[in-house]
C-alpha cells in the first residue's frame, strides 16, 4: 500500500483466477477464428491445421467458466446467473452467450469429425464401438450426398462462429471496459483490444502447440501452414499494437485528472509487466523477429525456431496484458491517490497452484479429445488406424 | 440418410429435453424455498409496516465537513449496529483526514478508517515540518446513488434500488462475483469475511451502509447520525418540506463527489474542497 486508498480497497478482489479467464477465453477465440479461416475464408495453406485448431479451440472452451466459479464467493449459488439474471449486468450474459458458443462449436467439431467416428464406430470394437457409435448420435450415412450437406453445416457454423467467437470474447473486454469507476479500464477501445489480443494469443497458442505436437508425433511440418500462421499472426499483432498504443497515447494527450496516477501505474508499479513484457517482449520483439525471417531467405526448418520463439514471446505477452488489465487495474485506488499491492499466494483457491492446475487442464482436455478425434492431416496420420481398430476397415 | 428422424417425433424429443432441462434447472431454487425457514412476523410491527407508504419517501444525507471533528465514534456505532467486523478493513462508513498545505500539496489519511479517531496520529507530529494551510474531515459512507453502477452490474439482481431511495443487497442471493465492488466508484462495498457474524448470518458475500434501513424503516436515524456528537451527519426526507435535510440543502450549497461519473449520489457535502475524492 502507498498513498491514501479508500479503507475498504485493501484487498485485490478479482485476483489470479479472474486474469486467467480472459487468458482463456482468448485463446479460445483464436484458435477458433484459424478454423475459422480454413473454413470460411477459404484459406488453403491452413488446412493442416483447420481441425487440429478446432480441437484445440474446444478444449480450451470446455475450461472457460471454471475460473469464474471457482473465484465466487458462493460457488453453490453460480447457477443463479442462468435463473435470476440481471439483463443489465454484462456478467449474466456469460452464461448464455458461452453456452450458445459451446453448442455451436460442439455442433461443428461433430460435423467435421463425422466421418471419422462412423469410421471408427463401424472398426473397433468392444468399448471403443460403444463410444463412437455414441459419439455418431445415430446417423452413419457418410454417401457424398450426406457430406456435401455436412459441409454446407460446416461453412455455415464456421460463419456464425466467427462473430461468436468476437461476441465471446469482445464482451470480456467490455465487463472491464465498462466499469466508469476505474479510469485504467474505462475505455470504449477496450472490448476490440481484448479481441484483437485474443486472435493474437490464438493464433501464436496453435503455432506453438503444432510445432510442438509435431515434434512429439514425429510429423512432419507443413512449412507453408506456419508461414501463413505466422504472418496472420503478425498482422493481427500489429493492429493490436496500434490499439494498445492509442488507448495510452489518448489518455496521455488528453490527461485527465486520472492520468497522474494511470501514469504512475504504469511507469512504476506494473513497469515490468506492462512496458516491459507486454509492451517490448510480447509485442514489438516478435513483430521484428517475425518482420526479419519471413523476409529473409533462410531455410524453413532455420526459420522454425524463431517462429517457436516469437509465437511464445507473444503468448506470455497476451498473458501480461490480462493481467496488466485485471490485475493493473485494481492496483490504483479509486481515490486517484494510492496504490494497493499485489501479490498472488501460492496456496489457496486464490493461489498460483490453483490458477496454474486450471491453465493446465485445457491441455489435458486436449490430449483426450485428440485422442478421441485424432485431429491430424490424413497423410501423416502415424500408426493410428492400428490402435483403434483389430481389423483393417 | 439412414435413420431420419421424422418431425413429429425431433418436436417431441426436442419437447422431452425442453421440460427435463427446466426441472434440473430449477431444483436450486426449489430446495431453498423448502429449506427457508421464516418465523412469522410480529402482527403488530407488521400492520404498522403495511400502512407506511414506501414510495412518499425519498432519503438524503448530507455531511458537514464544517463541523466533523474526527472522533470516529460514528464508525464504531455502525460497527455496532450492523455487526460490521471490527477491523479497519471492513466498514460501511469512515472517516477522511485532509490537509493543505502553503505550496498546494494534500495529505490525505484514515487510520484505521477513523475508527479510533484521529488522536494517536496527530498531524503535527506525523506530517512533521508541514506548513500547513488548512485541514479538515470528511465522512464517507455509500451515497445511494440515483444511478448505481453496482446495482447496473450486479449479475443477478441481488443488490437493487428501494423504492424510497435506498441501495440494498439481497445477501441470501449475492453469489460474491464481486463486479458491484469494481464498480463503486467510492471504494463503499466490501466482502464479508469468513469469520462474519452478520444479521442474515452470511459470508463471503458483499456488504456495505444501507442508511440503517432498518432504523430508518421505523423513523429512527441511522446509527452514525444519531451517534454524532456535533451534528456533521444530517438525515431526513428530501420530499419532507420541513426534514432537517431539506431545510438544510436549501440554505447551504453542497456538492456531491465525483460528479461527473453521473451516479447522482445522495449524500451531500457541505464545505467541500477541490481536491476530496
Amino acid at each position: 500500500m502507498e498513498g491514501f486508498i479508500y479503507p475498504n480497497e485493501g484487498v485485490v478482489e478479482w485476483d489470479l483466477l479472474i486474469t486467467i479467464y480472459p487468458f482463456i477465453t482468448g485463446l479460445v477465440a483464436g484458435a477458433f477464428v484459424v478454423s475459422s479461416l480454413y473454413h470460411v475464408f477459404g484459406m488453403k495453406s491452413l488446412k493442416p491445421v483447420a481441425r487440429f485448431s478446432l480441437i484445440t479451440a474446444l478444449a480450451f472452451l470446455l475450461v472457460t467458466p471454471l475460473p469464474l466459479i471457482v473465484h465466487l464467493g458462493h460457488q453453490e449459488r453460480g447457477l443463479e446467473m442462468f435463473l435470476t439474471p440481471n439483463f443489465t449486468s454484462a456478467m449474466s450474459a456469460f452464461g448464455y452467450i458461452w453456452l450458445m458458443y459451446l453448442l455451436l462449436v460442439l455442433g461443428e467439431v461433430w460435423l467435421i469429425f463425422r466421418p471419422d467416428i462412423v469410421r471408427y464406430a463401424l472398426s473397433s470394437q468392444g468399448i471403443k464401438k460403444t463410444i463412437y457409435s455414441v459419439l455418431a448420435l445415430g446417423v452413419y450415412d457418410v454417401s457424398e450426398e450426406a457430406l456435401s450437406i455436412d459441409r454446407k453445416l460446416i461453412k455455415a457454423l464456421a460463419a456464425i462462429g466467427v462473430p461468436a467467437a468476437f461476441l465471446l470474447h469482445g464482451y470480456v473486454g467490455f465487463i472491464f471496459g465498462a466499469v466508469k469507476a476505474n479510469p485504467w479500464w474505462s475505455t470504449s477501445l477496450m472490448p476490440v483490444i481484448f479481441l484483437m489480443s485474443a486472435v493474437v494469443s490464438g493464433i501464436a497458442l496453435l503455432i506453438g502447440m503444432y510445432i510442438v505436437v509435431a515434434k512429439i508425433r514425429r510429423m512432419p511440418l507443413d512449412h507453408g501452414c506456419l508461414r501463413s500462421m505466422t504472418l496472420w499472426l503478425w498482422g493481427f499483432l500489429s493492429l493490436d499494437l496500434v490499439l494498445e498504443g492509442l488507448e495510452v497515447f489518448t489518455m496521455l494527450y488528453e490527461s485527465e485528472e486520472s492520468w497522474g496516477i494511470v501514469h504512475q501505474l504504469i511507469t512504476e508499479k506494473i513497469a515490468v509487466s506492462y512496458l516491459g513484457i507486454q509492451f517490448v517482449l510480447g509485442s514489438v520483439l516478435p513483430l521484428l523477429i517475425i518482420g526479419f525471417i519471413e523476409l529473409s531467405g533462410l531455410k524453413e526448418n532455420i526459420k522454425t525456431p524463431f517462429r517457436f520463439v516469437s509465437a511464445f514471446l507473444v503468448v506470455a505477452g497476451v498473458f501480461a496484458m490480462r493481467w496488466n488489465v485485471v490485475i493493473g487495474g485494481q492496483l490504483l485506488s479509486k481515490s486517484l491517490r494510492g496504490f494497493i499491492s499485489y501479490t498472488p499466494p501460492l496456496l489457496g483457491l486464490d493461489g498460483i497452484l490453483v490458477a496454474a492446475a486450471i491453465m493446465t487442464l485445457p491441455f489435458i482436455a486436449f490430449f483426450i479429445l485428440s485422442h478421441l478425434l485424432p485431429p491430424w492431416p490424413e497423410e501423416t496420420r502415424v500408426g493410428e488406424r492400428k490402435t483403434l481398430s483389430f481389423q483393417q476397415w | 440418410m439412414g435413420n431420419k428422424i421424422s418431425r413429429r417425433q425431433l418436436i417431441k424429443d426436442g419437447g422431452k429435453t425442453l421440460l427435463g432441462g427446466i426441472f434440473i434447472l430449477s431444483v436450486p431454487s426449489l430446495l431453498r424455498s423448502f429449506t427457508r425457514t421464516e418465523e412469522p412476523p410480529n402482527p403488530a410491527a407488521a400492520a404498522q409496516l403495511d400502512q407506511r407508504d414506501w414510495e412518499t419517501r425519498y432519503w438524503g444525507f448530507i455531511c458537514d465537513t464544517e463541523k466533523c471533528i474526527g472522533c470516529g465514534r460514528c464508525v464504531v456505532a455502525c460497527k455496532l449496529e450492523n455487526k460490521v467486523p471490527w477491523e479497519p478493513e471492513y466498514n460501511r462508513t469512515w472517516v477522511e483526514r485532509y490537509i493543505f498545505t502553503m505550496d498546494g500539496e494534500v495529505f490525505v489519511d484514515s487510520p484505521n478508517a477513523g475508527r479510533d479517531g484521529f488522536t494517536a496520529e496527530p498531524m503535527n507530529l506525523k506530517y512533521q515540518n508541514l506548513d500547513v494551510s488548512k485541514s479538515f474531515f470528511v465522512p464517507k459512507l455509500c451515497n445511494q446513488c440515483d444511478n448505481p453502477p453496482c446495482v447496473t452490474v450486479c449479475p443477478v439482481n441481488a443488490t437493487y434500488r428501494t423504492e424510497d431511495g435506498v441501495v440494498l443487497i439481497d445477501q441470501e442471493h449475492c453469489i460474491g462475483c464481486r463486479y458491484c465492488i469494481q464498480a463503486c466508484p467510492y471504494g463503499a462495498r466490501y466482502v464479508l469475511p469468513e469469520a462474519s457474524s452478520t444479521h442474515f448470518g452470511q459470508v463471503r458475500v458483499v456488504d456495505k451502509c444501507t442508511w440503517c434501513y432498518h432504523r430508518i424503516s421505523k423513523g429512527l436515524l441511522p446509527a452514525c447520525v444519531e451517534i454524532c456528537p456535533v451534528g456533521a451527519r444530517v438525515f431526513g426526507d428530501l420530499r419532507d418540506p420541513d426534514s432537517p435535510v431539506r431545510k438544510m440543502l436549501s440554505e447551504k450549497r453542497v456538492y456531491v463527489l465525483k460528479p461527473t461519473l453521473g451516479t447522482e449520489p445522495k449524500v451531500y457535502y457541505v464545505g467541500f474542497e477541490k481536491g476530496v475524492q
